[in-house]
Protein backbone atom coordinates (compact mmCIF):
# COMPACT_ATOMS: atom_id res chain seq x y z
CA UNK A 1 0.00 0.00 0.00
CA UNK A 2 0.93 3.31 -1.00
CA UNK A 3 0.04 5.85 1.86
CA UNK A 4 0.33 9.83 1.69
CA UNK A 5 0.24 12.22 3.88
CA UNK A 6 -3.27 13.15 4.06
CA UNK A 7 -5.26 14.07 7.93
CA UNK A 8 -9.04 13.11 6.74
CA UNK A 9 -11.51 16.45 7.34
CA UNK A 10 -13.98 18.72 6.00
CA UNK A 11 -12.77 21.82 6.86
CA UNK A 12 -12.44 25.44 5.11
CA UNK A 13 -8.78 24.42 4.21
CA UNK A 14 -9.23 21.07 3.19
CA UNK A 15 -12.10 22.16 0.96
CA UNK A 16 -10.11 24.94 -1.12
CA UNK A 17 -8.51 24.18 -4.31
CA UNK A 18 -5.02 22.82 -4.27
CA UNK A 19 -3.79 24.99 -7.13
CA UNK A 20 -5.40 28.24 -4.48
CA UNK A 21 -3.29 26.48 -1.41
CA UNK A 22 0.08 26.20 -3.20
CA UNK A 23 -0.35 29.88 -4.64
CA UNK A 24 -0.80 30.98 -0.59
CA UNK A 25 2.03 28.97 0.22
CA UNK A 26 4.39 30.94 -2.45
CA UNK A 27 3.26 34.09 -1.47
CA UNK A 28 3.63 33.02 1.94
CA UNK A 29 7.28 31.75 1.55
CA UNK A 30 8.10 34.45 -1.02
CA UNK A 31 6.97 37.40 1.67
CA UNK A 32 9.37 35.18 4.06
CA UNK A 33 12.28 36.08 1.96
CA UNK A 34 10.96 39.18 0.71
CA UNK A 35 10.30 40.98 3.05
CA UNK A 36 12.68 39.21 5.73
CA UNK A 37 12.36 40.73 9.41
CA UNK A 38 10.26 39.65 12.73
CA UNK A 39 7.07 41.42 11.67
CA UNK A 40 6.43 39.24 8.52
CA UNK A 41 7.58 35.94 10.29
CA UNK A 42 5.48 36.64 13.02
CA UNK A 43 2.07 37.32 11.26
CA UNK A 44 3.15 34.34 8.98
CA UNK A 45 3.59 32.50 12.24
CA UNK A 46 0.18 33.50 13.05
CA UNK A 47 -1.50 32.87 9.46
CA UNK A 48 -0.16 28.88 9.84
CA UNK A 49 -1.24 28.61 13.41
CA UNK A 50 -4.70 29.96 12.24
CA UNK A 51 -4.42 27.18 9.35
CA UNK A 52 -3.81 24.68 11.15
CA UNK A 53 -6.88 25.26 13.88
CA UNK A 54 -8.93 26.06 11.24
CA UNK A 55 -8.28 22.64 9.09
CA UNK A 56 -8.64 20.71 12.50
CA UNK A 57 -5.03 20.12 13.03
CA UNK A 58 -3.62 18.66 16.56
CA UNK A 59 -0.10 19.84 17.62
CA UNK A 60 1.00 16.05 16.86
CA UNK A 61 0.73 16.52 13.54
CA UNK A 62 2.73 19.95 13.31
CA UNK A 63 5.51 17.53 15.40
CA UNK A 64 5.29 14.90 13.21
CA UNK A 65 6.22 17.43 10.06
CA UNK A 66 8.49 19.04 11.72
CA UNK A 67 10.53 15.88 13.32
CA UNK A 68 12.23 14.06 10.09
CA UNK A 69 14.34 18.44 9.88
CA UNK A 70 14.72 18.32 13.65
CA UNK A 71 18.59 16.98 14.26
CA UNK A 72 19.42 19.49 10.89
CA UNK A 73 17.42 22.39 12.47
CA UNK A 74 19.26 21.81 15.99
CA UNK A 75 22.72 21.81 13.96
CA UNK A 76 22.25 24.78 12.56
CA UNK A 77 21.06 26.61 15.73
CA UNK A 78 24.09 26.04 17.10
CA UNK A 79 25.93 26.89 14.34
CA UNK A 80 24.35 30.13 14.47
CA UNK A 81 24.69 30.59 18.06
CA UNK A 82 27.88 30.11 17.66
CA UNK A 83 28.76 32.20 15.02
CA UNK A 84 26.20 34.96 15.01
CA UNK A 85 24.23 35.65 17.77
CA UNK A 86 20.68 33.91 20.28
CA UNK A 87 18.75 36.03 18.10
CA UNK A 88 19.64 35.30 14.74
CA UNK A 89 19.97 31.65 15.62
CA UNK A 90 16.50 31.78 17.11
CA UNK A 91 15.17 34.06 13.60
CA UNK A 92 16.66 31.56 11.02
CA UNK A 93 15.60 28.25 13.33
CA UNK A 94 11.63 29.74 13.32
CA UNK A 95 12.08 30.87 9.85
CA UNK A 96 12.57 27.01 9.15
CA UNK A 97 9.67 26.01 11.20
CA UNK A 98 7.03 28.37 9.86
CA UNK A 99 7.86 27.52 6.56
CA UNK A 100 7.85 23.55 6.99
CA UNK A 101 4.98 23.92 8.68
CA UNK A 102 3.00 26.15 6.56
CA UNK A 103 3.67 23.54 3.73
CA UNK A 104 2.69 20.53 6.29
CA UNK A 105 -0.53 22.43 6.20
CA UNK A 106 -1.11 22.16 2.52
CA UNK A 107 0.26 18.93 2.14
CA UNK A 108 -1.80 17.50 5.31
CA UNK A 109 -5.12 18.64 3.74
CA UNK A 110 -4.74 17.37 -0.01
CA UNK A 111 -5.37 14.01 -1.03
CA UNK A 112 -2.37 12.64 -3.28
CA UNK A 113 -5.19 12.30 -6.01
CA UNK A 114 -6.75 15.88 -5.51
CA UNK A 115 -3.12 17.06 -6.82
CA UNK A 116 -2.74 14.70 -9.45
CA UNK A 117 -6.19 16.25 -10.96
CA UNK A 118 -4.68 19.57 -10.37
CA UNK A 119 -1.51 18.52 -12.35
CA UNK A 120 -4.28 17.34 -15.01
CA UNK A 121 -6.45 20.36 -15.04
CA UNK A 122 -2.80 22.76 -15.17
CA UNK A 123 -1.57 20.39 -18.06
CA UNK A 124 -4.91 21.06 -20.74
CA UNK A 125 -4.11 24.65 -20.46
CA UNK A 126 -0.14 24.06 -21.39
CA UNK A 127 1.07 24.66 -25.01
CA UNK A 128 1.10 22.05 -27.50
CA UNK A 129 4.41 21.23 -27.42
CA UNK A 130 4.08 20.15 -23.76
CA UNK A 131 3.56 15.80 -23.63
CA UNK A 132 0.34 15.87 -21.50
CA UNK A 133 -0.75 12.27 -22.39
CA UNK A 134 3.18 11.58 -21.59
CA UNK A 135 3.46 13.21 -18.20
CA UNK A 136 0.29 12.01 -17.44
CA UNK A 137 0.91 8.31 -17.94
CA UNK A 138 4.54 8.73 -16.14
CA UNK A 139 2.70 10.41 -12.71
CA UNK A 140 0.54 7.27 -12.82
CA UNK A 141 2.46 4.41 -13.62
CA UNK A 142 4.82 5.60 -11.18
CA UNK A 143 2.49 5.76 -8.05
CA UNK A 144 0.98 2.43 -9.75
CA UNK A 145 4.53 0.65 -9.65
CA UNK A 146 5.88 2.03 -6.24
CA UNK A 147 4.29 -0.64 -4.27
CA UNK A 148 4.68 -3.12 -6.69
CA UNK A 149 8.83 -2.52 -6.49
CA UNK A 150 8.98 -2.58 -3.31
CA UNK A 151 7.45 -5.92 -2.78
CA UNK A 152 10.02 -6.99 -5.93
CA UNK A 153 12.72 -5.74 -3.84
CA UNK A 154 11.07 -7.34 -0.72
CA UNK A 155 11.72 -10.59 -2.26
CA UNK A 156 15.17 -9.91 -3.67
CA UNK A 157 15.99 -9.14 -0.23
CA UNK A 158 14.64 -12.28 1.16
CA UNK A 159 16.62 -13.83 -1.14
CA UNK A 160 19.95 -12.80 -0.72
CA UNK A 161 19.03 -13.46 2.95
CA UNK A 162 18.53 -17.02 2.24
CA UNK A 163 22.39 -16.66 0.72
CA UNK A 164 23.49 -14.48 3.75
CA UNK A 165 23.91 -11.59 1.12
CA UNK A 166 21.32 -9.14 2.58
CA UNK A 167 24.27 -6.83 4.00
CA UNK A 168 25.65 -6.90 -0.02
CA UNK A 169 24.67 -4.03 -1.89
CA UNK A 170 25.34 -5.43 -5.22
CA UNK A 171 23.72 -8.43 -4.72
CA UNK A 172 20.32 -6.30 -4.03
CA UNK A 173 20.50 -3.36 -6.15
CA UNK A 174 21.29 -5.37 -9.28
CA UNK A 175 18.54 -8.12 -9.19
CA UNK A 176 16.09 -4.96 -8.37
CA UNK A 177 17.34 -2.90 -10.99
CA UNK A 178 17.39 -6.01 -13.87
CA UNK A 179 14.34 -6.71 -12.82
CA UNK A 180 12.66 -3.79 -12.91
CA UNK A 181 14.27 -2.51 -16.55
CA UNK A 182 12.17 -6.19 -17.60
CA UNK A 183 9.51 -5.36 -16.65
CA UNK A 184 9.81 -2.23 -17.98
CA UNK A 185 10.08 -3.37 -21.13
CA UNK A 186 7.14 -5.91 -20.64
CA UNK A 187 5.07 -2.88 -19.69
CA UNK A 188 5.99 -0.16 -23.04
CA UNK A 189 4.80 -3.51 -25.14
CA UNK A 190 1.38 -3.97 -23.30
CA UNK A 191 1.34 -0.24 -23.65
CA UNK A 192 2.19 -0.55 -27.20
CA UNK A 193 -0.44 -3.53 -28.26
CA UNK A 194 -3.33 -1.46 -26.54
CA UNK A 195 -2.25 1.36 -29.33
CA UNK A 196 -1.66 4.52 -26.58
CA UNK A 197 -0.07 6.31 -29.45
CA UNK B 1 10.97 10.34 -26.23
CA UNK B 2 8.79 7.18 -27.09
CA UNK B 3 6.09 5.27 -24.29
CA UNK B 4 9.15 3.04 -23.57
CA UNK B 5 11.26 5.74 -22.63
CA UNK B 6 8.53 7.23 -20.08
CA UNK B 7 8.12 3.53 -18.89
CA UNK B 8 11.63 3.55 -17.76
CA UNK B 9 11.21 6.83 -16.23
CA UNK B 10 8.45 6.35 -13.80
CA UNK B 11 9.67 2.60 -13.17
CA UNK B 12 12.97 4.27 -12.13
CA UNK B 13 11.53 6.85 -10.26
CA UNK B 14 9.55 3.93 -8.69
CA UNK B 15 13.12 2.60 -7.65
CA UNK B 16 14.57 5.51 -6.35
CA UNK B 17 11.18 5.92 -4.16
CA UNK B 18 12.20 1.75 -3.06
CA UNK B 19 15.16 2.27 -2.17
CA UNK B 20 14.10 4.27 0.94
CA UNK B 21 13.33 1.08 2.57
CA UNK B 22 16.76 -0.10 2.31
CA UNK B 23 18.26 -0.16 5.34
CA UNK B 24 21.08 2.77 6.35
CA UNK B 25 23.80 0.83 6.39
CA UNK B 26 26.58 2.27 8.83
CA UNK B 27 30.48 2.24 7.87
CA UNK B 28 32.31 1.20 11.06
CA UNK B 29 34.97 4.15 9.89
CA UNK B 30 32.62 6.71 9.73
CA UNK B 31 29.91 7.15 11.36
CA UNK B 32 27.56 8.97 8.94
CA UNK B 33 24.73 6.11 8.33
CA UNK B 34 24.72 5.84 4.59
CA UNK B 35 21.37 5.41 2.48
CA UNK B 36 20.18 3.84 -0.55
CA UNK B 37 18.20 7.15 -1.85
CA UNK B 38 21.08 8.53 -3.65
CA UNK B 39 22.86 5.94 -5.21
CA UNK B 40 19.66 5.84 -6.81
CA UNK B 41 20.00 8.98 -8.31
CA UNK B 42 23.52 8.08 -9.74
CA UNK B 43 21.87 4.33 -10.75
CA UNK B 44 19.38 6.37 -12.75
CA UNK B 45 21.68 8.84 -14.71
CA UNK B 46 24.12 5.79 -15.53
CA UNK B 47 21.62 3.12 -16.38
CA UNK B 48 18.97 5.70 -18.18
CA UNK B 49 21.33 8.20 -19.47
CA UNK B 50 21.28 12.34 -19.23
CA UNK B 51 17.56 12.77 -20.32
CA UNK B 52 16.04 9.77 -18.86
CA UNK B 53 17.48 9.45 -15.72
CA UNK B 54 17.25 13.28 -15.12
CA UNK B 55 13.44 13.14 -15.88
CA UNK B 56 13.13 10.02 -13.76
CA UNK B 57 14.70 12.17 -10.64
CA UNK B 58 12.18 14.92 -11.37
CA UNK B 59 9.24 12.74 -11.53
CA UNK B 60 10.15 11.25 -8.09
CA UNK B 61 10.45 15.38 -6.62
CA UNK B 62 6.79 15.89 -8.17
CA UNK B 63 5.36 12.76 -6.56
CA UNK B 64 6.83 13.86 -3.04
CA UNK B 65 6.08 17.70 -3.32
CA UNK B 66 2.25 16.36 -3.90
CA UNK B 67 2.31 14.40 -0.63
CA UNK B 68 3.78 11.02 -0.79
CA UNK B 69 6.10 10.54 1.71
CA UNK B 70 9.10 9.09 -0.81
CA UNK B 71 12.16 10.25 0.57
CA UNK B 72 14.31 8.28 3.55
CA UNK B 73 12.90 8.34 6.75
CA UNK B 74 9.50 8.68 5.25
CA UNK B 75 9.85 12.00 4.54
CA UNK B 76 7.75 14.33 2.13
CA UNK B 77 4.96 16.52 1.16
CA UNK B 78 6.30 20.24 0.14
CA UNK B 79 7.82 21.31 3.56
CA UNK B 80 11.33 19.34 2.04
CA UNK B 81 11.87 21.77 -0.54
CA UNK B 82 11.58 23.88 1.89
CA UNK B 83 14.22 23.18 4.38
CA UNK B 84 17.56 23.73 5.18
CA UNK B 85 18.77 20.44 2.81
CA UNK B 86 16.26 21.12 -0.38
CA UNK B 87 19.20 22.41 -2.34
CA UNK B 88 20.63 18.70 -2.50
CA UNK B 89 17.22 17.43 -4.00
CA UNK B 90 17.42 20.15 -6.70
CA UNK B 91 21.08 18.98 -7.55
CA UNK B 92 19.68 15.37 -7.62
CA UNK B 93 18.38 16.18 -11.20
CA UNK B 94 21.21 17.98 -12.30
CA UNK B 95 23.68 15.09 -10.59
CA UNK B 96 21.50 12.24 -12.27
CA UNK B 97 20.95 14.15 -15.55
CA UNK B 98 25.28 14.93 -15.65
CA UNK B 99 25.99 11.38 -15.21
CA UNK B 100 24.13 10.50 -17.53
CA UNK B 101 25.31 12.90 -20.33
CA UNK B 102 29.14 11.56 -19.38
CA UNK B 103 27.96 8.13 -19.27
CA UNK B 104 26.22 9.07 -22.94
CA UNK B 105 29.34 10.20 -24.28
CA UNK B 106 31.44 7.97 -23.34
CA UNK B 107 29.49 4.44 -23.36
CA UNK B 108 31.36 2.26 -25.73
CA UNK B 109 34.46 2.86 -23.65
CA UNK B 110 32.98 2.98 -20.32
CA UNK B 111 35.01 0.77 -17.50
CA UNK B 112 34.69 0.80 -14.10
CA UNK B 113 36.96 3.43 -13.39
CA UNK B 114 34.90 5.66 -15.59
CA UNK B 115 32.39 5.31 -14.40
CA UNK B 116 33.20 5.97 -10.86
CA UNK B 117 34.85 9.07 -11.84
CA UNK B 118 31.37 10.08 -13.54
CA UNK B 119 29.18 9.24 -9.96
CA UNK B 120 32.15 11.27 -8.37
CA UNK B 121 31.66 14.57 -10.50
CA UNK B 122 28.01 14.33 -10.80
CA UNK B 123 26.96 12.64 -7.33
CA UNK B 124 29.41 14.33 -5.31
CA UNK B 125 31.28 17.56 -7.24
CA UNK B 126 27.99 18.98 -8.78
CA UNK B 127 25.65 17.58 -6.26
CA UNK B 128 27.75 19.38 -3.25
CA UNK B 129 28.53 22.38 -5.76
CA UNK B 130 24.01 23.78 -5.64
CA UNK B 131 23.58 21.94 -2.23
CA UNK B 132 25.73 23.86 -0.07
CA UNK B 133 25.29 27.62 -1.86
CA UNK B 134 21.63 26.98 -0.79
CA UNK B 135 22.08 25.75 2.62
CA UNK B 136 24.60 28.50 3.48
CA UNK B 137 21.61 30.90 2.03
CA UNK B 138 18.58 30.21 3.48
CA UNK B 139 20.83 29.32 6.91
CA UNK B 140 22.51 32.48 6.93
CA UNK B 141 25.58 30.68 7.42
CA UNK B 142 28.75 31.26 5.65
CA UNK B 143 29.63 28.95 2.77
CA UNK B 144 32.80 27.56 4.59
CA UNK B 145 30.58 26.74 7.60
CA UNK B 146 28.09 25.26 5.25
CA UNK B 147 31.02 23.79 3.57
CA UNK B 148 32.62 21.88 6.65
CA UNK B 149 28.83 21.28 7.86
CA UNK B 150 28.50 18.74 4.77
CA UNK B 151 32.23 17.37 5.19
CA UNK B 152 30.69 14.20 6.90
CA UNK B 153 28.63 13.10 4.15
CA UNK B 154 31.19 12.86 1.39
CA UNK B 155 32.85 9.75 2.06
CA UNK B 156 29.29 8.00 1.92
CA UNK B 157 28.84 9.54 -1.25
CA UNK B 158 32.19 8.16 -2.68
CA UNK B 159 31.25 4.77 -1.17
CA UNK B 160 27.95 5.21 -2.66
CA UNK B 161 29.77 5.95 -5.97
CA UNK B 162 32.00 3.20 -5.90
CA UNK B 163 28.67 0.48 -5.99
CA UNK B 164 26.89 2.33 -8.35
CA UNK B 165 29.43 2.02 -10.68
CA UNK B 166 29.75 -1.22 -9.89
CA UNK B 167 26.37 -1.64 -10.79
CA UNK B 168 26.36 0.66 -14.03
CA UNK B 169 28.75 -1.84 -14.87
CA UNK B 170 26.85 -4.61 -14.52
CA UNK B 171 23.78 -3.44 -15.69
CA UNK B 172 25.43 -2.37 -19.03
CA UNK B 173 26.93 -6.07 -19.56
CA UNK B 174 23.59 -7.74 -18.74
CA UNK B 175 20.90 -4.92 -19.94
CA UNK B 176 22.18 -2.32 -21.73
CA UNK B 177 19.11 0.66 -21.87
CA UNK B 178 21.59 3.42 -23.42
CA UNK B 179 22.96 1.86 -25.98
CA UNK B 180 20.33 -0.18 -27.47
CA UNK B 181 18.04 1.89 -29.66
CA UNK B 182 14.74 -0.09 -29.71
Amino acid sequence: MLTDLYVTGDSPVHRTRPVIKIAALIVLCTSLFAFEGRESLLISAVIVTAGFALAGLKARHAWQSLRPALWILIAIFAVQVYLADLALAAFVVSRFAVLILAAALVTLTTTTSQFVDGIGAALKHAPAWVPKARIALAISLCIRFIPLIRNTFGEVRQAQRARGLERNFLALLVPLVVRTLKSADEISQAIYARSFD
Amino acid sequence: MQTRDVVFIALFAAIIAALAVFPPITLPVIAVPITAQSLGVMLAGGILGAKRGGLAVLLLLVLVAIGLPLLSGGRGGFGVFLGPTAGYLAGWVVAAFLIGYLTERNWTRLNYVLAFLFCVVGGVVALYAIGVPWSAYVAKVSLAAAFTGSMPFVPGDIVKALIAAAVIMIVKRSYPIIGARA
